[in-house]
């Protein structure tokens, strides 16, 4: 029998949050609300809802999609149609979804772009993606370039060249496909709002410093990033959603209670670990008990950073909107270089005194996967800790081996475990 | 003149020699020359030459060299040519290299910037972030700061002062040979028959490693010594390949797609040497003349954004009918995202054309070519068939 699984009344709030955004989106056509769709990183969600567009993210749909599993048979569709085995599985999962009549993950159906707001952030098959998309919807995109950091400080140059083409192409393009006009103040108190939750996200990531820790910052940690990172930044809804979650957090912390799981509450912390890279989403709960059957808790991941680093300080802020909105598209975890994505996870494990790390390394994602046998080695060598690969798959069920997982998961805990022994004899 | 043979033969040696041989012996002949590598698919080589340096485009080690290391850097699923640069770094053959350029070509290039970052901290690495933006007053400010900061660079490594003239006249270099590869490709597709694929496609190629200067002179000698030769045509089917911009086919592949009954009079291989298609302005600033070719170019590349309002795969279409290919081969590396995201929509703007197209997948070491072989000639008979219809 399935353990019942406690939901917070924060969790509640989310899900609720969420099947709205798809109710508003499966009656936008009929209510005349216009839409756009754009990426998770680098998303400019203020800027959208301050022209009253609503936003639609692709890989949300894919992943909702793998976590409902659905997304099989949408890239079975996709390929079918000519799409190659080798590529990103969201985009094949988004096109399949499509061509199966784009009936959304909730069961309601998306609307069609009114403009694809192409934030061009730290993934190249963004690009092709809604190039793609704008094959099939023939409607207006918008390019942000974003330039690349690969020595992850953001330059004054590369800031300027970001407004200026929010000022002078992404504007007057949302301009044009909402019919309204720019309203800077409107966009100022969003945010405000961003800003609000900001803190309060940080709060929470941060209480996984605490012993023992409140959350898991990976497979709960995606949740926790959930609003902020996509339809609700900016919104008073994200704030008093961030505002439960802290208070829910907190509260745990000061009842020293661990972290809660879809298999119940974790209550014997016994490994401590930084995670690098996106979870699978087709065997997401199986996943998260492979780590919890083991007592293994993740304190910092950089999935949580793909759409911020608001842990290193970065606020939305009202006073310089434009400019603050440049500095979080460039600051994205994957539109960093790898020397800046190692030092980030050494300090994870230092900061967090994690016992070690590992690395899911997903076959679709270059941007994510690309150098991190690289990384690990130098991780290792940075931290002193081993560290643990393992490979699945973002939406692709044919990609999660359950068996190969759990093993490398095992011998790798193991490890720990004996290394922690002799270190204690000692 | 030399001979054509011979002509080929060093060509092919140049292409082989993973050790640089000829980069070596440049450096000797140039003790304050420094040599710039650069990965696919663009860079501006005159920047380099301008500053003394010899640029060296390294695009991989084909199907010659064992790749140990290289595989313990990327998983499975990552395209071949990472694994074998880093392979030849880290066997010491990219030694010579003083610095090194990382178009954002796509994220396993912009990663193994990184990776070079990390592993070779000494040596100067340059991510060169092209931009997406193609007007003057955002994507050329931008890009014309990355060129003017790589410039000054380069020439501190170098020792030399910037200097307009000095760029002007790389500029006028690249150009001339830039026309004359276009003049191959013109030549070739007139009379496929005087000139293979293979060999075009060696002397093309040797201009990765030659200097400038030299590989116009081999370029020139080639295409007389081909024109000049008196070779039957045969009735092979005309095809244009696409797909194989930056992992480049083993020599075997392209030598099968011609004993498979196809002349190929229209390919992307090494963009960098074709690119920009029209000339650099030689007048003005040169900095701002290559921004300006760079934004105004109209190639059509995976890793370039195509603006509202281009058709995508017109360009495909439009060279296609130039060189009166009766077919497009695509033939693309794998696990290449921009190259297999790329050809559904280039497959989809043949088809509005009612261009016949074939598909299939190599890696720079692929061995067998007994299917392709059997693709490639089915291919060429069914042209060949329903032309004649
Ligand atoms: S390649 Fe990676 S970052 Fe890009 S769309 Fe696919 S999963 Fe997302
Ligand atoms: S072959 Fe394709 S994926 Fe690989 S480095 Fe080249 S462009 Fe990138």
């Amino acid at each position: 029998m399935k353990p019942t699984i406690a939901k917070e009344p924060s969790m509640l709030r989310q899900k609720d949050m969420v099947a709205g955004h798809y109710h508003k989106l499966g009656t936008a056509q009929e209510r005349g609300q216009k839409v756009a769709y754009t990426f998770v990183p680098g998303n400019l969600t203020e800027l959208m809802l301050s022209f009253d567009l609503l936003p639609v993210y692709p890989e949300i749909n894919a992943l909702q999609n793998a976590m409902r599993k659905l997304s099989g048979d949408y890239i079975a569709e996709a390929e079918r149609a000519g799409h190659s085995e080798d590529v990103c599985t969201y985009v094949k999962c988004d096109i399949g979804m499509m061509l199966k009549g784009n009936t959304g993950p909730t069961g309601e159906k998306m609307p069609p772009p009114d403009v694809l707001l192409l934030s061009y952030t730290g993934c190249f098959t963004f690009m092709k993606w809604f190039e793609l998309l704008r094959e099939k919807y023939r409607c207006p995109t918008a390019m942000l370039h974003v330039p690349y950091m690969p020595d992850g400080v953001i330059t004054k140059e590369s800031r300027d060249y970001v407004v200026k083409q929010l000022k002078d192409v992404i504007i007057p393009a949302l301009e044009k496909s909402s019919g309204k006009k720019y309203d800077e103040e409107r966009l100022r108190e969003m945010l405000k709002l961003s800003a609000k939750a900001e803190d309060d996200l940080v709060t929470v990531l941060e209480s996984a410093k605490h012993r023992p820790s409140p959350i898991d910052s990976y497979f709960g940690g995606v949740y926790y990033i959930g609003p902020l990172f996509t339809a609700f930044r900016g919104t008073q809804d994200a704030v008093d959603y961030y505002r439960e979650l802290r208070e829910e957090v907190e509260g745990r912390m000061a009842r020293g209670e661990g972290p809660i799981t879809p298999e119940g509450q974790v209550s014997d912390e016994r490994f401590r670990l930084v995670v690098e890279g996106p979870p699978n989403w087709t065997h997401f709960r199986e996943f998260w008990k492979m780590f919890h059957d083991e007592g293994a808790v993740v304190f910092a991941s950089t999935y949580t950073k793909v759409g911020g680093l608001y842990d290193r300080g970065f606020r939305h802020d009202p006073d310089r909107p434009l400019e603050s909105l440049a500095e979080y598209c460039l600051g994205c975890y994957t539109n960093l270089g790898l020397p800046r994505r190692v030092e980030l996870i050494s300090e994870y494990v230092r900061d967090y005194q994690a016992d070690g790390f590992v690395i899911n390394s997903v076959k679709s994602c270059d941007s994510f996967s690309s150098g991190q046998l690289v990384m690990l080695r130098e991780i290792e060598k940075r931290t002193g800790l081993a560290g643990a690969f393992i490979e699945t798959d973002l939406v692709d069920p044919r990609y999660f081996s359950p068996a190969n997982v759990r093993t490398r998961l095992e011998s790798y805990f193991q490890m720990l475990a004996q290394k922690r022994e002799g270190a204690l004899a000692r | 003149m030399q001979q054509l043979e011979p002509l080929i033969a060093r060509c092919r040696d140049l292409v082989e020699d993973l050790d640089l041989a000829n980069v070596k012996a440049w450096k000797a002949a140039h003790p304050r020359g420094i040599a710039i590598g650069y990965l696919p698919i663009y860079a501006p080589r005159e920047i380099v030459h301008a500053a003394g340096g010899l640029p060296v485009g390294v695009v991989g080690a084909g199907e010659e060299l064992e790749i140990v290391r290289g595989d313990a850097c990327f998983q499975s699923y990552i395209c071949h040519l990472p694994r074998s640069v880093i392979e030849l770094a880290l066997t010491g053959r990219l030694d010579v290299l003083e610095g090194m350029i990382f178009p954002s070509t796509c994220d396993v290039i912009r990663n193994l910037s990184g990776i070079w970052k990390l592993s070779f901290p000494g040596k100067w690495t340059h991510y060169l972030d092209l931009p997406q933006n193609f007007e003057p007053e955002m994507g050329g400010v931008f890009y014309r700061r990355i060129l003017h900061e790589m410039y000054a660079e380069l020439c501190a490594m170098t020792g030399l002062a910037p200097d307009t003239e000095c760029l002007r006249a790389s500029v006028r270099l690249f150009n001339e040979n830039r026309r004359l590869v276009g003049d191959l490709y013109a030549a070739r597709a007139a009379e496929p028959w005087k000139f293979g694929a293979k060999d075009s496609y060696l002397v093309l190629r040797a201009g990765l490693v030659l200097p400038v200067e030299e590989h116009t002179t081999v370029l020139r000698e080639y295409i007389q010594l081909c024109k000049a030769r008196d070779v039957r045509p045969l009735d092979n089917a005309r095809i244009a390949l696409r797909g194989a911009f930056c992992e480049q086919p083993p020599l075997a592949l392209i030598q099968t797609l011609e004993r498979a009954g196809c002349y190929v009079v229209e390919d992307d291989f090494l963009p960098m040497l074709r690119w920009p298609s029209a000339d650099v302005s030689e007048q003005g600033d040169p900095l701002d003349a290559l921004v300006t070719s760079w934004l105004a170019t109209p190639c059509e590349a995976a890793s370039r954004f195509v603006k509202d309002g281009s058709e995508k795969g017109c360009t495909l279409v439009d060279s296609t009918r130039e060189a009166k290919a009766e077919g497009v081969i695509f033939a693309t590396p794998s696990f290449c995202d921009p190259a297999l995201l790329d050809r559904p929509m280039l497959q989809a703007a043949l088809q509005r054309s009612g261009i016949a197209f074939t598909s299939f997948k190599y890696a720079e070491n692929t061995g067998q070519m007994q299917p392709i072989r059997e693709q490639a000639g089915t291919f060429a008979d069914s042209i060949k068939l329903w032309g004649e219809a």
